[in-house]
This record gives C-alpha cells, sequence and structure tokens, in this order.
C-alpha cells in the first residue's frame, strides 16, 4: 500500500509532537499544532480534520506506535493523546559483536517467505539501537539454513495465529478428490521437514487437526473477531504434527535384491537366513547373484511403489501382498507404456496441439 | 488491509533516522544496500525527513541532516533518537528464527546466540508472544550433520561413502567441505569433490549412515576456483545436456509435482496434471515411472516409455509372470 508524501510528513509530524509533549494533547490541540492538519472553520472542515486524525491514529497504532490516550485534569471532559518514550522506544539490548552476528545469521534463516521482511527490518532497528549486526545477513562458519514459505497459504495462516482469530479455508486431504471448506481456531504454524503446517482446532470436528498447507486449495479467510481464539497452554505443535507422519515400521518383508543395487533400499535392511521363507509360499527360486534380505515396512503400496521403481533388480519374496501389489504395478507399467508410442504419427500436429490421454481411442 | 513494519515507508523513516545516528558518516549506497532501497529512494527519504521536525517549524525544531557528497550525517534527530521497538512480524521473525538455530547441536556461536536469544526476549517483551505459535524444526539432530559440521569448522578433509541415487551407485570420495545447506528441509554438504575435481553437493540423508562419513588428518583445501554454486533459485538447476520428459499423471501421483522440481504443470480434465521435467540421468526416471504404475504416463520421450515397459517385463519374468494376468495376453492396445 502506497501513502503519500504529504500524509508520510503529516504522519511523521503528529508522532514527533506526540512524542515530545509530557501533556496529552487534545485533537484541537493537535490540529493546531501539527504542520500538515488544517482543522479550518467550518463545521465540513473541522468535519474533515477530524475523521483524517482518527485514520492517522488508526495508522500509527497498525505499524506500532504506542498511543496513550487520557486527561491531564479531572475535570478535563475532552480525550487527549500522548507517546511515551519509554514505550515507544526499542530497549538497550547492547549485543556483543558475536551475539549481534548470530542474531544476523538467525534473521537470514527466512528466504522468501513473508517473515523475510520483518527479519531485516528487526535487523535494522538492532543496529539502529546500536547493535553491529554487520552490513547484511551474512553466513557464519559456512552455515547457511534457509527455510522457504512458497505456500499462498502461509501468510493469511501467520496473520490468523497472530492475532488470534478463526479461519474458513477449502482443503483438500491427499487422496481425495474434492476439496471441503475447514473452520478451523489456529493454534500455530511450524515448518517440519521442509513443510509448513498449520495446527488448530476444527470447530466442524470439533476436534484438534493438523493441515499441510500446500493442501489448503483456495483463499484462507479470517472470519474471527481478533484475539478470540483460545491456545490450550499445554499443546505442543511439534508432537501434534509428527504425529500426522506414517506409522513407523511394522511389517517385514523379505527381498531378494540383485547385488551391487538397490543401495537405498539395502539400508535399514539385514540378511535374511535363507530357511526362513516361509516354505509353504511360492516365491521366485532367488537367483545366484542376489542377496536375500529383510526390511521393515508400514504402508504397503508406498513399500511397494519404492521397490517397482528398481525393476529386476528387487523381487518381492514375501508377504504376499507386497508381492501382489508389486506385481499389479508392473503390469500397469507394462501395459500403459506399451501403448503410447504408436498412437498420434510424430510431427502431425505441433506437440502441444496433442490431445491427451483423455478422449482417446 | 494491513500495514507491514518491514514495507512500510513511515516505519523505514523511523527506524532510518536513528540508523543514521549509530553509523556518523554512512555513504548513501551503504544505507541504502542496509534498508533494501535505491539510492534515489533512499534521498527522496531524505529530503522527506528534512522538512519535518516538532510543532514551530523553526530551523531549530526540524530534524537536522545534511548530506555532502556521499557522506550522511545527522546533527540533530530530534525525538527519534531512537528505533520504534519491535513489532510482532519483526519480534516473530527474529525470536522464531533464533529458537530454530539454538536448537541446531554443535552450532559454533551457540552461546552468543543463547544470549543474544535472551535479551532480545526480554527486550521485545510481550510482543514476542506470538512467536511461541511459530516453530520451525530444522531436524538438525543428526550425526551424519553433526560431523560434517566438525569437519567445516576444523576446516578438515573429509571421506565419504556416498549413494549417487540417480544411478543407484555408491561411491567413495574425498571431499573439502565449504558450507552446510539446510534447502526445502534438506540437509546439504557443499564441497570440493577430488573424485570428481568440482564443486559437488551432498544431500547428507544419501551419506551411507554415521559410518559413510570419516574425519581425515588433511586440512580441507578448495582450490580457489571452487567456487559455491547460487541457490537462490532452488538447489536444483538444469544442465545443458538434461532431457525434457512429459509426464501425465493421475490424481493419486499429483505429489509428483510437489516433490520434484518441475518446470511446467498444466491441468487436465479429472484432477489429472501433466509435469513437464528435466533430468540428466534416465535411471531415477525409470524408477518413478515404474513405481507409479498406472498413476502415470510418459507423454515424451518416446524411447523413455519404452524403457520402462522393458523393464517392468524383465521385472514380470523375474517372477515368472507374462504381463497380462492370467495369461490373457490382449495385444489390442486396449487398456
Amino acid at each position: 500500500m502506497s501513502v503519500s508524501r504529504r500524509r508520510v510528513e503529516r504522519l511523521l509530524n503528529l508522532t514527533m509532537c506526540l512524542m515530545a509533549t509530557s501533556r496529552f494533547l487534545t485533537v484541537s490541540q493537535l490540529g493546531d499544532l501539527v504542520e500538515g492538519y488544517e482543522p479550518g472553520a467550518t463545521a465540513e472542515e473541522q468535519d474533515a480534520f477530524r475523521r483524517m486524525f482518527e485514520r492517522d491514529k488508526a495508522y500509527l497504532r497498525e505499524i506500532g506506535i504506542p498511543l496513550e490516550t487520557g486527561t491531564d485534569a479531572a475535570f478535563a471532559d475532552e480525550t487527549g493523546y500522548r507517546i511515551r518514550r519509554g514505550d515507544y522506544a526499542l530497549p538497550d539490548i547492547e549485543l556483543e559483536p558475536g551475539e549481534a552476528a548470530a542474531l544476523a545469521l538467525a534473521g537470514s534463516l527466512w528466504s522468501t517467505t513473508a517473515l523475510a521482511g520483518p527479519a531485516a527490518s528487526a535487523l535494522r532497528k538492532l543496529a539502529a539501537g546500536g547493535a553491529a549486526v554487520g552490513g547484511g545477513l551474512g553466513a557464519l562458519d559456512g552455515f547457511e539454513p534457509r527455510v522457504e514459505a512458497a505456500e499462498p497459504a502461509f501468510e493469511p495462516c501467520l496473520a490468523a495465529v497472530q492475532t488470534g482469530r478463526a479461519i474458513r479455508f477449502p482443503y483438500r486431504k491427499v487422496g481425495e478428490a474434492d476439496a471441503t471448506d475447514r473452520h478451523v481456531e489456529p493454534w500455530g504454524v511450524l515448518s517440519w521437514r521442509g513443510r509448513w503446517y498449520l495446527a488448530g482446532h476444527d470447530l466442524v470436528r470439533a476436534a484438534p487437526r493438523v493441515f499441510r498447507l500446500s493442501r489448503v486449495a483456495g483463499a484462507v479467510r479470517l472470519v474471527g473477531p481478533a484475539g478470540a481464539v483460545r491456545v490450550p497452554p499445554d499443546i505442543n505443535l511439534s508432537t501434534m504434527v509428527s504425529a500426522q507422519a506414517p506409522a513407523d515400521r511394522e511389517r517385514t518383508a523379505t527381498l531378494a535384491v540383485r547385488r551391487g543395487t538397490g543401495h537405498a533400499l539395502r539400508r535399514g535392511a539385514r540378511p535374511a537366513a535363507r530357511g526362513c521363507v516361509p516354505p509353504a509360499r511360492p516365491h521366485p527360486a532367488v537367483p545366484a547373484d542376489m542377496d536375500l534380505l529383510e526390511r521393515e515396512f508400514s504402508d504397503t503400496e508406498r513399500f511397494a511403489r519404492w521397490i517397482v521403481g528398481s525393476g529386476p533388480d528387487v523381487l518381492v519374496v514375501d508377504p504376499p501382498e507386497l508381492r501382489d501389489a508389486v506385481v499389479a504395478r508392473l503390469r500397469a507399467a507394462a501395459a500403459g507404456s506399451a501403448a503410447a508410442p504408436a498412437q498420434a504419427p510424430p510431427d502431425a500436429v505441433p506437440p502441444d496441439a496433442v490431445a491427451p490421454a483423455v478422449g482417446r481411442r | 488491509m494491513s500495514v507491514s513494519a518491514a514495507t512500510d515507508r513511515l516505519s523505514r523513516l523511523l527506524a532510518l533516522v536513528p540508523w543514521l545516528r549509530a553509523h556518523p558518516g554512512v555513504s548513501m549506497s551503504a544505507a541504502a544496500d542496509a534498508f533494501g532501497v535505491t539510492s534515489r529512494q533512499l534521498r527522496d527519504d531524505l529530503d522527506l525527513l528534512f522538512v519535518c521536525g516538532l510543532p514551530g517549524g523553526a530551523p531549530g525544531d526540524l530534524i537536522d541532516l545534511s548530506y555532502s557528497g556521499d557522506q550522511i550525517t545527522v546533527a540533530d534527530p530530534q525525538t527519534l533518537d531512537r528505533p520504534l521497538r519491535l513489532s510482532v512480524d519483526e519480534a516473530t521473525a527474529l525470536v522464531v528464527a533464533a529458537r530454530a538455530l539454538a536448537d541446531v547441536p554443535g552450532l559454533a556461536s551457540r552461546d552468543e546466540l543463547d544470549r543474544a536469544l535472551e535479551k532480545l526476549e526480554k527486550a521485545v517483551g510481550a510482543g514476542g508472544s506470538a512467536a511461541g505459535q511459530v516453530r520451525v524444526s530444522l531436524d538438525a539432530h543428526d550425526e551424519v550433520l553433526a560431523a560434517v559440521q566438525r569437519a567445516l569448522r576444523e576446516r578438515r578433509r573429509i571421506h565419504l561413502r556416498y549413494l549417487v541415487w540417480s544411478r543407484d551407485e555408491l561411491t567413495e570420495r574425498d571431499v573439502d567441505p565449504m558450507r552446510v545447506l539446510l534447502r526445502d528441509g534438506r540437509w546439504y554438504l557443499e564441497g570440493w569433490c577430488h573424485q570428481a575435481e568440482a564443486v559437488r553437493l551432498f544431500r547428507l540423508d544419501r551419506i551411507d549412515g554415521p559410518d559413510g562419513v570419516c574425519l581425515l588428518d588433511a586440512a580441507a583445501d578448495p582450490p580457489p576456483h571452487a567456487v559455491s554454486r547460487d541457490t537462490s533459485d532452488g538447489i536444483y538447476r538444469p544442465g545443458p545436456g538434461d532431457i525434457r520428459v512429459v509426464l501425465e499423471l493421475a490424481s493419486a501421483a499429483r505429489w509428483v509435482a510437489d516433490y520434484y522440481p518441475v518446470a511446467e504443470t498444466r491441468e487436465l480434465p479429472g484432477r489429472r496434471l501433466r509435469v513437464t521435467l528435466y533430468a540428466g540421468e534416465t535411471s531415477w526416471l525409470h524408477r518413478l515411472v515404474l513405481g507409479l504404475g498406472a498413476d502415470a504416463r510418459v507423454v515424451e520421450p518416446r524411447e523413455l516409455a519404452a524403457e520402462v515397459n522393458d523393464l517392468a517385463r524383465r521385472a514380470l519374468a523375474a517372477y515368472g509372470l507374462g504381463p497380462d494376468p492370467a495369461g490373457a495376453a490382449g495385444p489390442d492396445g486396449s487398456r
């Protein structure tokens, strides 16, 4: 939002005037004192001036300037204003150079998020207060963590958390085609494993819920009054979010892995004794160039996806449902890809004009 | 409508005056850099400040500043000798970041950070209360990360057993660490690789466990031409020889666009998604497409489709199975 130069000048004069006074100044006194106000003589002019002052007052409060209201005399009936220097000014922090550098490093954590700007202006204020935070957001010891927040839902959710307001947003759960509208009292936002999550109280489901911000499927609307959300004192954001992660490994698979391949799979696996393979179940004979390994897994389809990726280098011996999931995916890959080439004749149409799979014979 | 102290001009002016006081004689360009504005904008700011001041408007009531040549001097800031206290946004941004970093074990400047955080929390008071509701977990409790950080701190060469995931190849290499990065929730080591004789990025979760990193009794000594890569546009950049791959993803495979660096996405009917990505190695593409099974279709290149098809058939053969269930071979091209 752009503010006119004249208004910035007036706001600056108003701020300095209110800081310089020890008495409370009434609106009409400010109209006379502050350069930029023209209270005028007629009722309309007076009205316009008072509306202008109201807007200016709101603006100063919004950028965090503490306007104090009161009166000096018990019998005065008009409210006055002033800014107490002690309330306005950043307290002396007195940072050692090393401490200032550490804070500068912390400030550089945010790369493109809605917090990068505020972090930079916070560091400038510290520098304005005399701290040696240095010329910029530097690195320390070649250690450069960065946290992104590209999700459009991040800013409104952060604002909702900071102001304690309830929000509504469309949310698409993984694997579900349609988004549903959610009504949530936000408790906090958390970045975990590179993703942002919102934790809060789902008012429709009447239960605590965690939402991944990348799955918010539309605009986040702030719907409740400010300060209405009560965050329970005993909640732990990290625990709430990490509890959403897939359950830890609970079943054991027996796999045949070709020697010199499947390195990622081999990590966390152990050699299987050949005798341990249930003899009653059909399984491929393990060729001499393959190792028989055991490995824990939790989600059959996820694990199958991983195994299928290795093609003929990793075969499932057990359990049968994992083997079936792998075979089904292999058959889909064998069928789906095979059908692709012979269809649209090459160069007959520009590539972008080729109809997608939908609508093909 | 909301005003952000980070972008608001009045907020900048209120910070600029005490900042200039704390940096006497600072140059126009250095001040502009510090505030993230152009020299021209800064000059505008100074001209505006020049006519502002206390009621009365006499010379003694105005902010007294001057810039001669390239040097800025503030003789009288009037009431603006101290910066405004931190806004909720500013306090949150700094406190949350500092807490996240303070949770990283083995940080060289840990003590300084702890002390700074304590002072900061005291100074922001209630303004920092929202910071408790914003958290960043850097997942830094990891032996490999600790070992790599130690090597960096002590400037020592390390030996890595490193999985080149794209080729499914376990490699051994000596590396002179240059820096440790966290991007998109993953930790990386950047260093001079003596085997590749080039700067390389190593994902720490692909180092073969705590035994996969070993500090050597040699000083890390990257050659002068070893330059860190610019990661501002993301950690992955397509190379000139990369192949262009177009996939069509079913709804269940849309996560691929979220997980891998895709160059383009296009919505298709039925919540399907067409994605374009670039890859230097084809073997990880084989694995990706194979694993997705019926949820992905290769649009181009044709070779990739054929290779995936071949791999799937060979894998089925290894199970003693044909491509179609119950031997119902139907080569009519229908699905």
